[in-house]
């Protein structure tokens, strides 16, 4: 779309920014809305009763009657519904079956573990695979491509349990250069609960703000094999996109006005082309981090890591509903949250997108 | 005052389905003059100019038994002195000002890249110099297109944007390829004239590479007329029409005349002797 001369040098500065916060707030919620109708009819469809798993199937028909009528069970499909939203928005996801502690507690307390892991790793992640893959794009065919490219495949095509094992046994077993499963060592996971003011729920953040650096470099010892294995994979896939974007843009004709006008091949790279590759790699590297927010089952098992991938595991496999379709709705709102920060980002690198 | 020679310039290829020549041994030289290629597509001229810059990509190659600016082997000159020569002596302007800009830089931090980075000028005093070039090109609104980008502004805005960019240092050298064939009819006159001016006021030489004969030959001192790869003929501009070449002659028939007979136009022959 090219504007007329005569049009405002910036015109989306005059579209009512308060239009558009509310547009977006508008599509969160139908987002969230959908979201929720499908957890709602995942929840009516599966041949799971909740009375049921709750009762215990030899329970009298008038407990079965009594219990359907307190779930709310018994009232019209819009109204249970209904319910079911309004609950939601308060963080309500019902009690879990296994603990009968409330879902959205035990998600608080699983979310953040994961979180803390998918961070770092996606850290690593971006610090590696981008500089990696603008590498091989400057130079393709090279030794440093080719090497990149095996490193890439090698992160795409080994099972992550086998990596994860491996890691464990080297580093931990052999090598002792890292903590080994779990969050923390035994003796300070046992301090946890007593001796830390937990703000957050990430071990790295709230030992930091508690002052505990002891406790935080034994965590840090823990988190960095597995988010260096998650970081490794995300990695793998960031670095082939970036090489990928980055061939793209070297061969646009911008490319060569910049080196018309002599600016070094650091500049042309890192200034030019990046701000243009940034545009899709954004999305890219929000989608690979929204990935490993889902929680990585299989690493998560293997380094012992409580997080929301092995949670809504163990609740599947011992029928806990609402516990599934609390952390279901949580991974769907990262998703959610994600996308639109994306796309906020993606508006501040190209003013195209802006309009 | 010979600016620029070349001599037996080749631009070849190395691809997976073999040695691909784009140019085959061109020689030209240049004074402050200005000088038009003109050819069919894929007939090497755009190479040649690029090749001047030595900004040809990889798998491109360039060679020649000689290559000079005023002086300076470019064949022999080392990356840094291409840099240094880039933007500063010689400068170019390309086709469309939608590819040729950087999308996501406001047009005031592409104009003042070179002063910045390369001069380490100040910031005022860049704006200012990029302001009196855009006013040069005659932009009305300097002030406001400094702040937009490159998707806000119309094709001839945008290619007066550019020929505003180029000709900030100064260069001697300008090479124009195809400045106004992306361009609306209604604007390339203007975006030309604008060219045209500055060129002569400044007394640099040009190197303007054209697929429109008569454009060239009302604009140009002198003519090469390329064909795969190879010059084969050279004239003075205004010699156009008396042109030997059965090549240069085909070109000029497959014009369609306002009034003229409603014919089909006569096909380029390309398989005569000359055309190998």
């Amino acid at each position: 779309m090219s504007h007329s001369p005569d049009a405002p040098a910036r015109p989306w500065q005059f579209t009512g920014p308060i239009r558009k916060v509310a547009g977006v707030i508008l599509s969160l919620l139908a987002t969230f809305i959908g979201l929720l109708l499908v957890t709602f009819i995942i929840a009516r469809v599966v041949p799971i009763d909740p009375v049921l798993t709750i009762l215990g199937d030899r329970a009298t028909e008038a407990q079965i009657v009594a219990e359907r009528a307190r779930l709310g069970l018994d009232e019209p499909m819009w109204k249970q519904f209904a319910i079911y939203v309004w609950q939601a928005a308060q963080g309500d996801f019902g009690l879990s079956i296994r603990s009968r502690e409330p879902v959205i507690s035990e998600i608080a307390r699983y979310f953040p573990a994961t979180l803390e892991l998918a961070t770092i790793a996606t850290i690593f992640g971006v610090a590696l695979g981008v500089p990696a893959g603008v590498l091989a794009a400057t130079k393709p065919g090279s030794l440093s491509d080719q090497l990149v490219r095996l490193i890439g495949l090698m992160g795409y095509s080994m099972p992550v349990f086998w990596l994860g094992l491996m890691g464990l046994l080297l580093f931990y077993g052999v090598l002792d250069w890292v903590g080994g499963p779990g969050r923390l060592d035994a003796a300070y996971d046992m301090m946890l609960e007593f001796e830390l003011t937990q703000y957050t729920g990430m071990i790295l953040v709230d030992t930091a703000l508690n002052g505990r650096w002891d406790m935080f470099a034994n965590a840090l010892s823990h988190i960095i094999l597995p988010a260096g294995l998650l970081g490794y994979l995300s990695m793998a896939y960031i670095s082939r996109m970036t090489r990928s974007f980055m061939m793209n843009e070297l061969g646009q004709e911008y490319i060569t006005t910049a080196r018309v006008k002599g600016m070094p091949e650091r500049r042309v790279i890192w200034v030019h082309a990046m701000r243009n590759v940034m545009v899709p790699l954004i999305t890219v590297i929000a989608l690979s981090f929204a990935y490993l927010l889902e929680g990585a089952v299989l690493t998560e098992t293997i380094f012992s890591w409580p997080g929301i991938g092995s949670y809504i595991t163990q609740a599947l496999l011992t029928n806990d509903m609402p516990a599934v379709l609390g952390g279901t709705v949580v991974v769907g709102m990262v998703y959610i949250g994600l996308n639109m920060l994306s796309d906020v980002l993606y508006k501040l690198v190209d003013p195209r997108a802006r309009a | 005052m010979t600016l620029l020679s070349v001599k037996n310039l080749r631009v070849s290829f190395d691809t997976e389905a073999g040695l691909v020549e784009a140019v085959r041994g061109v020689s030209f030289s240049l004074g402050r003059e200005r000088l038009g290629i003109v050819g069919e597509s894929g007939s090497g001229k755009t190479m040649t100019g690029r090749s001047v810059l030595r900004l040809i990509r990889p798998p491109g190659r360039i060679e020649a038994e000689e290559m000079r600016f005023d002086g300076i082997d470019l064949m022999r000159a080392s990356e840094k002195e291409m840099r240094a020569l880039r933007g500063t002596r010689i400068a170019m302007v390309m086709q469309d000002p939608k590819y040729s800009l950087n999308p996501v830089m406001r047009v005031g931090a592409q104009l003042m890249e070179g002063l910045r980075q390369r001069d380490g000028m100040g910031k005022a005093e860049a704006r200012a110099k990029a302001i009196a070039a855009l006013a040069a090109v005659q932009i009305r609104d300097p002030e406001r297109v400094m702040e937009a980008y490159p998707h806000e502004l119309s094709g001839g805005m945008g290619q007066r944007v550019m020929i505003a960019m180029m000709l900030i240092p100064d260069p001697d050298l300008l090479i124009a390829d195809e400045p106004t064939s992306a361009l609306d009819v209604t604007v390339q006159a203007e975006v030309l004239s604008i060219l045209d001016g500055l060129v002569r006021d400044r007394g640099m030489g040009l190197i303007f590479i054209s697929h429109d004969l008569r454009l060239v030959a009302r604009f140009c001192d002198r003519v090469l007329v390329m064909f795969k790869g190879r010059v084969v003929e050279e004239l003075a501009a205004k010699d156009l029409m008396q042109a030997k070449h059965p090549y240069t002659q085909g070109l000029l028939n497959c014009l369609p005349r306002i009034g003229g007979p409603r014919e089909p136009l006569p096909g380029l022959d390309r398989t005569a002797e000359w055309a190998n």
